[in-house]
């Protein structure tokens, strides 16, 4: 008798264990975007009208990237996110390592109302945005020009700061090297240029202040810890916008690339993803987003909507884009992790 | 007799949920992690044929046809996206090439048209016997290469094991900083968190209150709160400097920020509640009557301290520091905001292949060995703290 109910206390305690770890009950549409003033943006024009379109509710999240994130919610087994906001080489790893749902192309309205850059088996283009320097132009009246004026210490003193990583820093390193702009990934991609990148950045490594989250750089500018950044450009002027700043962007010698929505593998909500998706493509409504924040527009009829006023922030302007550089996915997805070993390597010597 | 064992079933079943609990939380992702940092079976799955094929391989000489052709059979027949995205990160993080040469060579040889006749008509790299070396050494279910690795070492061509360049891994260096700042942290708790314990022990009322509010409070504030008001504070332009300029202390502002002292100042208070709660906790057992009595016995106020209320408090120190060194050896987020970049400690570089590149194998080897590193260090404590009881 006394076996029996301790045999019952045993299983009821199983069983709340195993009821602990069961998923919850049908789970809401789950957005995933990056944060800060883009995605309050998007909240406006994308989440609220796509809920209240649909009655159903939709929940927003914010994330920093990273594959492996992506990689252990499908691994795990039904992810609690459905559409994410990705960066070109998440999209292109998790692509081929299935980690997304094929897009529904006719659910987008065809390949063809997009940019090419934008088109993707796994991904559709959500923005076009731009990584550049950033100087505050009550400061610095005659501010810098170049990546070579951003290295010149002595005709501009002050601390400078980067995004902590090879992204980028290698690339504006070989620009500031003198490297032309259509070069760049051609010299990085032997030893040699490598090796040239890193000898630039010790030039400037001890006035570098690193950054990691996209807010950190323009905190840096504003509170006169550095001279000049590398930058989001939506952030950038975002806080000129919000916050009354000069803040300046100097669009020779920037990277632009192109973020996706992709659908996790299996997501509970997979097909109210597509459409959601679908819904933010809309050139009606994605060409309400320039006013939010400054990124380029991959929907071609929606970046035609733009008005002028607000087209010239974007990193898509073609005056914008005439000395800027498109990042190299295919030279980040094959070097990423043996140039960061060897730039935590640099960092800590 | 009977009636015995059914009662220590019932004790064991009352058990159970503690040991579910136990094996989910603990040994579960433990093994699991210890396991994905020798476990090598990624490529061997996917690539039976050229597994056999590859043993009879020389290593040098341009890669034959039939290996070519194996290596075709084995991709045509995979079905498991996911698993070929296992194997071509694992033959990329051995050779930087294989992610834009495998997508290439996956879709060239899933063409229903047919395949193409080899691999080199697809892309020239097949032709060099690096690629090939990198599918030839991934090949034993088992692997030493990230334990290795997270102690910067490496095989070389031969097999043989040696060193790392140390522009190429930095682990070690990496590994030493961490246990060091932790070190300094404990150390800086201990020096602020045992007087301000026997302050709080000998306060009474309102002022007790005050003092551990004092220290909870923090603590129910968030990490990330915490350490972006250091930020505000230790700027070069920010509120310490502000008064320390004001009241003409220095006359440049101090580099506290970016540095190691900023990382020392901000983790030490982040963790000071973890050193005063033990040390207190300790203080408020400790007779009241024991230090007049040395006292009245003759001793002088730092005899008395020395002989009786530190030995008897060392337990409460001792337990308080391993909270605080074990805690600071996994920050992350304190070093990431405050530090500069010679402070950057190991979990970022486990993050790194956790999240970032998704190199499971590596964040698990890093992972092994700060655990072992940790599971040495802290045997030697056990070891200090049970000599103690004898000499109190």
């Amino acid at each position: 008798m006394q076996m029996k109910t301790g045999l019952k206390s045993g299983l009821l305690a199983a069983m709340l264990t195993a009821g602990l770890a069961a998923p919850a009950l049908a789970r809401d549409l789950t957005v995933v975007s990056w944060g800060g003033n883009y995605q309050d943006g998007q909240r406006e024009i994308y989440f609220k009208p796509f809920a209240e379109k649909t009655g159903k509710p939709l929940l927003d999240e914010a994330w920093d990237g990273g594959i492996g994130v992506l990689q252990a919610k499908v691994k795990a087994g039904a992810p609690n996110w459905d559409a994410v906001q990705v960066e070109a080489e998440e999209l292109a790893l998790g692509c081929s390592d299935g980690l997304y749902e094929k897009i529904d192309w006719n659910k987008m309205g065809g390949k063809d109302k997009f940019l090419d850059s934008a088109v993707n088996d796994c991904g559709v283009g959500a923005i076009v945005w731009s990584t550049a320097i950033a100087y505050d132009g009550d400061k610095l009246k005659d501010g810098p020009k170049s990546w070579a004026d951003f290295w010149d210490v002595k005709k501009f003193p002050g601390k400078r700061s980067l995004r902590k990583g090879p992204k980028y820093t290698l690339e504006f390193a070989l620009l500031a090297d003198g490297v032309s702009k259509d070069k760049v990934y051609e010299v990085l991609a032997t030893d040699e240029g490598v090796e040239r990148a890193f000898k630039k950045l010790d030039e400037l490594k001890p006035n570098i202040v690193w950054w990691e989250s996209g807010a950190q750089p323009l905190q840096f500018l504003a509170s006169g810890e550095v001279a000049m950044t590398s930058a989001y450009n939506g952030r950038i002027t975002g806080i000129n916008r919000t916050e009354g700043k000069n803040f300046k962007v100097v669009w020779p010698g920037s990277i632009y690339a192109v973020d996706s929505w992709v659908v996790l593998k299996d997501a509970a909500n997979k097909d109210a993803a597509q459409d959601f998706i679908a819904f933010a493509s809309l050139p009606e409504n994605q060409s309400k987003l320039p006013k939010y924040v400054a990124y380029g527009l991959p929907n071609k009829a929606a970046a035609a909507e733009v008005p002028a006023d607000l087209a010239k922030d974007l990193p898509t302007n073609p005056e914008n884009m005439t000395e800027a550089i498109s990042l190299n996915t295919d030279f980040w997805i094959d070097n990423a992790e043996t140039l960061t070993q060897r730039f935590n390597a640099w960092l800590a010597k | 007799m009977t009636r015995l064992r059914s009662r220590t079933a019932r004790s064991l079943l009352l058990l159970a949920p503690l040991f579910v609990f136990l094996v989910w939380f603990f040994v579960w992702p433990l093994v699991g992690m210890m396991s994905q940092s020798v476990s090598d079976s990624a490529v061997l799955n996917l690539l039976p044929r050229s597994a056999g094929i590859l043993t009879n391989w020389d290593r040098r000489s341009a890669p034959s046809a039939e290996m070519q052709q194996a290596l075709i059979a084995d991709l045509r027949a995979v079905q498991d996206t996911q698993a070929l995205g296992d194997m071509v990160r694992r033959l990329n993080s051995a050779r930087s090439g294989f992610r834009t040469l495998m997508t290439r060579t996956v879709s060239a040889v899933s063409d229903p048209a047919g395949p193409p006749a080899d691999l080199v008509s697809i892309d020239k790299r097949w032709e060099k016997p690096e690629f090939w070396i990198a599918i030839a050494d991934a090949l034993s279910p088992y692997t030493d290469r990230n334990l290795l690795a997270a102690i910067d070492f490496g095989r070389n061509a031969e097999g043989a094991i040696e060193k790392l360049p140390p522009d190429q891994s930095v682990n070690l260096v990496i590994m030493a900083r961490t246990f060091w700042i932790a070190a300094l942290v404990t150390v800086a708790c201990a020096a602020i968190g045992f007087p301000y314990a026997l302050i709080a022990a000998s306060a009474t009322g309102w002022k007790r209150d005050l003092l551990l509010g004092a220290v909870l409070l923090p603590l129910w504030t968030s990490l990330l709160v915490r350490t972006a008001a250091w930020f505000i504070l230790l700027q070069e332009k920010g509120l310490i400097n502000d008064l320390l300029l004001a009241l003409h202390v220095t006359s440049a502002p101090l580099a506290l920020i970016f540095n190691r002292t900023g990382v020392i100042i901000a983790m030490t208070h982040v963790l000071l509640p973890f050193m005063v709660l033990p040390v207190y906790s300790v203080l408020i057992t400790i007779p009241k009557n024991l230090m007049p009595a040395a006292a009245s016995l003759g001793a002088p106020p730092w005899r008395a301290f020395v002989r009786v209320l530190l030995p008897l408090s060392l337990r409460g120190i001792a337990s308080g520091s391993l909270l605080v060194f074990i805690s600071a050896i996994g920050y992350y987020i304190t070093p990431a905001l405050i530090g500069g970049p010679g402070d950057q400690m190991i979990s970022s570089i486990i993050a790194f292949y956790a999240t970032g590149t998704a190199n499971w194998g590596m964040a698990g080897a890093l992972g092994v060995v700060l655990l072992v590193a940790t599971l040495l260090l802290y045997s030697v404590y056990a070891r200090i703290s049970s000599e103690e009881p004898g000499r109190a």
